[in-house]
């Protein structure tokens, strides 16, 4: 059985440095899977090359064993993959509910032009969005400015954001990144939730190995563009190459050296 | 035919010289500050008409006034920066500065109206009307001065910018400004004085261009709506693109008036929006145009 | 839940009935205006206010909503104008009979928005700023050159031989019901699902598209709506002062008293653009009445105070008022819950279904 979603030797340079450099990654339907790897490593070029935010200049993206290399965002989006970002993009000067409102209108065309200024499908997005507010955990501030909620709000915000098209997969960026102990528990507490309940696929990107080893069955370590290790937390725990990824290879010669 | 071209490309090559004055100040600008400085044509007006002043009023030679004009007009830059482009913050601030610039402009323009008059005037001396005879075209002398002041500013400029510690900061705060505050470079202090150096040239665009066209305050919207197209055309900071640019417009629009003056000046917005089309940033420029 | 929502419908209703109260004393004016100041130099300012608080609230729509400033409306304003011109002369229409010319005009500004729009709107907001002056100059060339508008001289306008104070009421009456058709698009622009995708483009274009925002076609869209209304009114404009030039109809003081009309009153919001356009017109023609602010001078105010709108104010009188309004009114309560207050975690995970009940 091939995974739901996987990447095929990807590579991207920007300009002089090159991103990835060969990066393969497989994350099976219905499980936590971890991404992490040391700064510079090539995670976010990789979430945006999946999500069509980014052209790899090899390699492939695989939904469901279909191509979808290249496509645009919103097609990815479209397809069923949802993405959060690390730097929290929201729209600022829009309501939550209608931060929430635009992830829902993708979901269908009005018939015209005039169908556009129409409210009646707005009822129905309305209640779905209030809904993952609510579940999100921030249903209170429905009519806030995006702008003005907290860093972990607009994290959680986020989220409630990348729900709306029902996604199957959900690409994470640091999403427990900056934000304190209680939000972190309650974000993977909300993750656990969507993937019991409801088998969807998670790839997180992550630097807090706690939240990732806690959470996710497969991790994947990238390190300067490329796949090293894959497995489940305990392997990838005490991988050595894990160790010189993040630690540099000084810590083997160390260990030479003291025997 | 072929001689009236020929004519009209040195002719443009010339003029473009000094235009390239005018837009690399512009495109310096844009590079280090994020602002389209759309008061630029105005202040070259400025220029132009202190320029006349000190001549018609003092006697002093225009070339010889620069010493006074271009240092004014540095001030002035300072000043602007300082009053009324250092507060504005925030994400859209291309945009507004864009608008406080032009609101600027009027100001400056509605004063010159107001001080000159509406009347055309141009900045005649014993030598402006004279040319030079060379292979049977003439050359005239002001715009082979003008030419070579251009060139001597240009090549002043990328000394400053290349060779000197200030040059240094300011080409590092073109290309990250945080990255340029981290290492402690004072990005306010570069920004002020690089906005002064940028109208600082049209002093000299500006004395050049009286001395070859009749000028009144209105004339302006005419030379910025052309150093805007140059400048995008060229690559917004990028200053061998105005150059490039400068001289390649002002050589087709010569050529193009031979045939048909009235729409010659369509020429600068068919390109720009032609150019704009197809590369959005520019057909010299770098990646470097900032996101807004 | 239902507690806040309890607390917060009181406020809701009590602030919009006197909202409401206030709109109908504003219409009441409106529509009484001439009859109480019948003299003709009276009305006058008012005929030309009503045209630009439409000019402004056109703007707006666009701009305002999208963030993309927009320099060349005045394209818009001189083709509606010319439009009209030339298609009365052509066609030989005389008297009342101009006035169905009006739609024309709203078609040909909606039809050179198109390409206009095409063009101008593939590129970053700041080179936007500066193709619609370049299609500005475009047009303003062409009007000076083009064989069929009448070169430096311009156009008339065919008479009404009315009395002064029936013409400009008349005029006053038109431009105001143009002035209010155009809040009404505005406010429905506002409320719409087309509005919010522009407001989401304002705040992040490529976000936005990211999640299926067909940002083109919603930019177009708003720009030949704003383009429409704008040469509608350039038209009525033309009629009412009965001649165009190519200067007047294509003025670069044009562009810039609109953005500093919504600037003023408040960019992006729909009343904002109708309060600055109330407070700057009048002022503007006012001050061209004094001697002493001669053509130039009035250039010299208008620059100035746009500057210090834009460096004091710049959200806006009204935007910046509401602000201080709600900070009267909320006088010691905190405006957001502070961070540490997440909702407990709800039971129940939202499933595909909208009915899935839950506990909202």
């Amino acid at each position: 059985m091939t995974a739901l979603l996987r990447t095929e030797a990807i590579t991207k340079a920007y300009g002089g440095v090159q991103a990835l450099s060969g990066a393969t990654v497989a994350v099976e339907e219905g499980t936590v899977a971890g991404l992490i790897g040391p700064n510079g490593s090539g995670k976010t070029t990789l979430f945006n090359v999946i999500t069509g935010y980014a052209r790899p200049d090899a390699g492939q993206v695989l939904f469901r064993d279909r191509a979808i290399t290249g496509y645009a965002p919103d097609k990815v989006f479209a397809a069923g993959i949802g993405r959060t970002f690390q730097l929290t993009r929201i729209f600022p000067r829009l309501t939550v509910i209608e931060n929430m409102l635009i992830a829902a209108q993708s979901r269908d065309r009005p018939k015209n032009l005039l169908a556009g200024f129409g409210r009646g499908a707005w009822t129905q997005h309305r209640r779905h969005a209030q809904e993952l507010l609510a579940f999100a955990g921030i249903e209170r501030h429905a009519e806030v400015l995006a702008g003005s909620l907290s860093y972990g709000q607009r994290k959680l915000l986020e989220l409630a954001y990348v729900l709306v098209a029902d996604p199957a997969v959900l690409l994470l960026d640091e999403p427990a990144g900056g934000v304190n102990p209680t939000l972190i528990n309650h974000i993977a507490d909300r993750i656990r939730l969507l993937n019991a309940q409801q088998g969807k696929t998670f790839l997180l990107v992550e630097h807090n190995m706690e939240f990732v080893m806690g959470l996710c069955s497969t991790i994947t370590v990238l390190e300067s563009g490329a796949d090293v290790v894959s497995g489940p937390p305990e392997i990838v725990r005490t991988d050595k190459r894990v160790l010189d990824a993040y630690l540099g290879t000084d810590v083997d010669e160390e260990e030479e050296d003291a025997q | 035919m072929a001689r009236e071209i020929t004519q009209a490309i040195v002719d443009g090559i010339l003029v473009g010289g000094v235009y390239a004055l005018m837009a690399v100040g512009l495109t310096l600008i844009f590079g280090v500050l994020d602002i389209i400085n759309v008061a630029q044509g105005v202040l070259v007006i400025l220029g132009a008409y202190l320029s006349y002043s000190l001549f018609t009023k003092a006697h002093i030679d225009p070339f010889l006034g620069l010493l006074v004009t271009v240092p004014a007009m540095f001030a002035l830059g300072v000043v602007i920066h300082w009053a009324f482009i250092r507060r504005l913050r925030g994400t859209e601030r291309t945009s507004m500065t864009l608008l406080v610039t032009y609101a600027v402009g009027l100001i400056i323009e509605g004063i010159l109206f107001k001080v000159y008059g509406a009347s055309t005037v141009q900045l005649t001396t014993s030598y402006t009307n004279s040319s030079v005879h060379v292979l049977g075209f003439y050359i005239g002398w002001i715009y082979i001065w003008g030419f070579v002041l251009a060139v001597a500013l240009v090549v002043a400029l990328y000394a400053l910018l290349y060779r000197t510690k200030f040059g240094r900061s300011v080409r590092a705060t073109m290309q990250d400004e945080t990255a340029a505050r981290l290492v402690g470079i004072d990005v306010n202090r570069v920004a002020a004085l690089t906005f002064g150096i940028g109208v600082a040239v049209t002093a000299a665009g500006g004395m050049v261009y009286g001395a070859t066209n009749a000028f009144n305050a209105n004339s302006g919207y005419d030379l910025i709506s052309r150093l805007l197209s140059i400048i995008i055309l060229g690559g917004m900071g990028s200053v061998g693109g105005a150059l490039g640019a400068s001289v390649l417009m002002l050589t087709l629009e010569s050529v193009v008036t031979v045939w048909q003056p009235t729409w010659a000046v369509a020429v600068y917005y068919a390109v720009l929006v032609v150019v704009l089309l197809y590369r959005p940033t520019g057909l010299f420029g770098r990646q470097a145009v900032r996101a807004q | 839940m239902s507690l806040e929502a309890g607390k917060k419908a009181p406020a809701v209703s009590a602030g919009s009935a006197g909202r409401g109260g206030g709109l109908v004393l504003l219409a009441a004016l409106a529509v009484l205006f001439p009859i109480i100041f019948s003299n003709p130099s009276v009305t006058n300012y008012g005929v030309l206010t009503m045209i630009f608080v439409t000019a402004a609230t056109g703007w707006n729509i666009f701009s305002g909503n999208s963030g993309y400033i927009s320099l060349g409306q005045a394209v818009f304003y001189g083709s509606g104008a010319y439009a009209m011109g030339i298609a009365a002369r052509d066609w030989h229409i005389q008297g009342t009979g101009v006035f169905a010319l009006l739609p024309l005009s709203g078609a040909v500004g909606a039809l050179i928005a198109v390409p206009f729009g095409l063009v101008a709107l593939r590129v970053r907001r700041h080179t936007f700023i500066v193709i619609t002056l370049a299609i500005f100059f475009i047009f303003q060339l062409m009007a000076f050159n083009l064989w069929f508008t009448g070169g430096s001289s311009g156009l008339g306008s065919p008479f009404l031989s009315w009395s002064p104070v029936s013409y400009n009421r008349s005029f006053y009456y038109i431009a105001l019901a143009f002035a209010a058709g155009s809040v009404l698009v505005a406010w429905a622009v506002r409320r719409s699902r087309f509005g919010l995708q522009l407001r989401a483009i304002r705040d992040d274009e490529e976000r936005a598209r990211g999640l299926g925002v067909k940002a083109m076609r919603v930019k177009l869209g708003a720009f030949t709506i704003s383009g429409a209304i704008t040469a509608m009114i350039g038209a009525v404009w033309f009629y009412y002062l009965n001649q165009v030039e190519p200067q007047t109809g294509f003025n670069p003081l044009f562009d810039l008293s609109l953005v500093l009309m919504v600037f003023l009153g408040g960019y992006g919001s729909v009343s904002g653009p109708v309060l600055g356009a109330l407070i700057i017109e009048p002022l503007t023609l006012w001050l061209n009445t004094q001697p002493a602010f001669s053509g130039s001078v009035s250039e010299i105010v208008l620059g100035a105070i746009f500057l210090l709108v834009v460096l004091f104010l710049p959200r806006g009188i009204i935007p910046t008022g509401g602000e201080l309004i709600t900070k009267i009114r909320t006088r010691g309560k905190p405006a957001v819950i502070p961070a540490t207050t997440v909702g407990p975690p709800s039971p129940v995970s939202p499933g595909r279904s909208v009915s899935s009940g839950g506990t909202l």
